[in-house]
């Protein structure tokens, strides 16, 4: 292995943006850093990780971020609350719905009201249905960085069905922006279930087949099993949520502990895992996707007829055929977009289970129609400082492995 | 393995607030309520001491750290201008077959004051709030002493001012590059439609037109020298 004298790290750490953040003064002429990213096939966007290496074990990583930053906080103080829901898309844009979920749950606390019984459920199976699109996301990348290329095929497959569903019942297969303060952009299309229904049919089959290639799959379970772990103190002081917190063995799950949009009333389980490493994060997914196909299929039986939002014209629009029968109609849906509705002053946050973790937006109203301060509690952020203490003590081929399992999208972090 | 856990009512009034009035009676400035949620706001020089009472008290037992998230209130707080939240939560888990945790939530608030944004570092406590405080100083210029690694989180090292204070405009800015270059706004270059209004989209809090702002200097492109730079408009509240 090849050190690194004094001189070379000076000359290394001067260079213009390719070494900030690196100190000098922890090398010893044993250890050599290595640059990993911004643009690196399994760093799942833009990612740039700085690696202090001792031979080709680790010694300490860094992430650097922001590359994707586009200042979305920033842009939300100039929409209206209404109009701030397309940004809120762009966030995790891997499961956009429970973007649109947090967001407006958040806004509904504000405005203090609740949409009716259709209307929570049919968030619920499009939130369901995220969960499982992004974990998927997550299986096939996941796999795609250790080497099982075949498992992104199969996975993006069974994507493609949930994003043809979105397609139909929103127009858009991925930023559809359908879940609004007060309810949902519209109803089920007709055939919507039926098809929910087929893919549910389908899906455990799809599920058995991934597995089968992984399982049992010597290199897979040589390269995750005893990989990445972390113990449960260190997850929760860092404050490291969702999957990667359940393969320590703490059943968490907000839906669990702090129910939103009727959760309390579906009966499904929560996966947890007992060795904290990486292939327990794979076994808690793989487990919860079975579980969200669980509850897609209890809100397909259970979905109640009736409105699917608030009866409050100030916050929802009109019926489309109001508008040619009702000047008053007219006049609503003509506020709602130009001015929007006003909240009273206050504060609110309300979290979500979204595939990566606690997800959640913190919403400051000033009583004006535009949010005063919303900032996103991003899961993936949290999740990320835990990078080093996985990482350390491993070897530099693990790190792919790693970053992998805690699921990061690099839109959650940057923002 | 399942567990199946409901919110806690909140019987027992802003348990979080009597321990620390028992605890720190002078770190206390407020309590407020609203829709269920509580937020306590303290002193600044009080938070790693409350933030450990939260952590440490057998009766609260905040052993998650949720986040951390900076507010400007530029004009609208009388006596100070930026807000720190501490987002904590008590989780539930089993620890050794003991259920530790008492699924609550509690939002701490530490005031701070334009002509001198430090607030202490809660790393020690939470070692979770290195990139959230990272992000506030980047965001806002708060600064937090004790964070070992206090740099920029999300914007290049380079960059001047801080995006997420009000009174840094959106859109009317020149656009800033490392090593110190600048391209044009993104007003410069747009056209603007005639029923397009730019009023409000400044950052300006007084409704300045959006022209107004931009400082006239049309020969400037990439490449060109520094402007003066931003932090002399934005100190001052």
């Amino acid at each position: 292995m090849a050190t690194i004298d004094e001189k070379r790290l000076d000359g290394l750490n001067t260079l213009s943006g390719s070494a900030q953040g690196v100190t000098i003064d922890a090398l010893d002429d044993q250890t050599m850093v290595v640059n990993m990213g911004p643009q690196h096939p399994s760093t799942h966007g833009v990612l740039r990780v700085v690696l202090e290496l001792d031979g080709e074990v680790i010694a300490r990583a860094t992430p650097h971020i922001g590359y994707v930053h586009t200042g979305i906080e920033k842009e939300i103080e100039y929409q209206t609350y209404l109009k701030a829901v397309t940004l809120t898309d762009r966030v995790d844009y891997v499961a956009s719905l429970i973007e649109n979920a947090a967001y407006s749950l958040s806004v509904e606390k504000l405005l203090g009201v609740e949409p009716p019984p259709r209307g929570q459920m049919l968030r619920v199976m499009l939130m369901e249905m995220e969960r499982i699109a992004s974990h998927l996301v997550w299986l096939g990348t996941h796999c795609l960085d250790i080497g099982a290329m075949t498992v992104f095929f199969y996975a993006f497959q069974q994507r493609e069905k949930i994003l043809d569903m979105k397609e139909m019942i929103s127009g858009v297969r991925m930023m559809s922006s359908w879940i609004v303060p007060g309810g949902l952009r519209g109803d089920a299309p007709e055939g919507w279930f039926e098809r929910g229904k087929a893919f549910c049919d389908d899906f455990p089959r799809a599920i058995a087949e991934i597995e089968d290639l992984l399982n049992a799959n010597p290199i897979w379970r040589e390269r995750t099993q005893g990989v990445g772990v972390i113990s449960v103190e260190d997850c929760l002081a860092i404050g490291v949520s969702g999957p990667t917190l359940r393969g320590t063995g703490v059943a968490h799950d907000i839906r669990k502990a702090a129910p939103y949009s009727g959760y309390q009333n579906f009966d499904f389980h929560i996966p947890v895992g007992q060795y904290s490493d990486v292939y327990d994060r794979y076994r808690v997914r793989m487990a919860e996707l079975l579980q969200s196909r669980e509850i897609i299929k209890q809100c397909i039986e259970k979905m109640p007829d009736g409105p699917i939002n608030v009866d409050d014209l100030k916050i929802v629009p009109p019926p489309r055929a109001e508008l040619d029968r009702s000047m008053e109609a007219v006049i609503h849906h003509f506020k709602l977009w130009t001015e929007g509705f006003h909240p009273p002053v206050g504060e609110a946050y309300v979290p979500v289970e979204s595939g990566k973790g606690e997800a959640g937006y913190y919403v400051v109203s000033d009583g004006t129609n535009r949010p005063y301060r919303a900032h996103r509690r991003s899961a993936s952020l949290m999740n990320l400082q835990a990078l080093s203490k996985m990482c350390e003590g491993r070897l530099i081929a693990d790190v792919v492995a790693i970053i992998g399992s805690i699921d990061i999208v690099l839109g959650e972090i940057d923002r | 393995m399942t567990t199946e856990t409901v919110p806690a009512p909140v019987t027992e009034e802003l348990l979080e607030a009597q321990k620390i009035r028992e605890q720190f009676p002078d770190a206390l400035l407020s309590v407020e309520t609203f829709r269920g949620d509580t937020r306590i706001l303290v002193k600044r020089e009080a938070i790693v001491d409350v933030c450990r009472l939260m952590r440490d008290d057998p009766d609260l037992q905040y052993n998650f750290f949720s986040e951390c998230l900076g507010v400007d209130y530029l004009h609208s707080r009388q006596r100070y201008r930026f807000e720190v939240v501490y987002n904590l939560y008590s989780l539930v888990y089993e620890k050794d077959g003991v259920q530790v945790g008492k699924n609550r939530r509690i939002f701490l608030k530490v005031p701070v004051p334009a002509d001198d944004p430090v607030v202490p570092s809660v790393v020690e406590v939470y070692p979770g709030a290195g990139f959230p405080e990272r992000e506030i100083f980047d965001m806002f210029g708060v600064s937090f002493s004790g964070n070992p690694d206090l740099r920029r989180l999300l914007m290049p090292e380079d960059w001047v001012g801080h995006p997420q204070r009000k009174d840094y405009p959106l859109g009317g800015e020149r656009v800033q590059f490392p090593g110190g270059k600048y391209g044009p706004a993104v007003g410069e270059v747009a056209v603007q439609h005639p029923g397009e209004s730019f009023s409000g989209k400044t950052g300006d809090v007084q409704g300045e037109p959006y022209r107004a702002i931009r400082t006239p200097t049309p020969e400037i492109g990439p490449g060109t020298a520094l402007p003066p730079a931003r932090e002399e408009q934005s100190s001052g509240c």
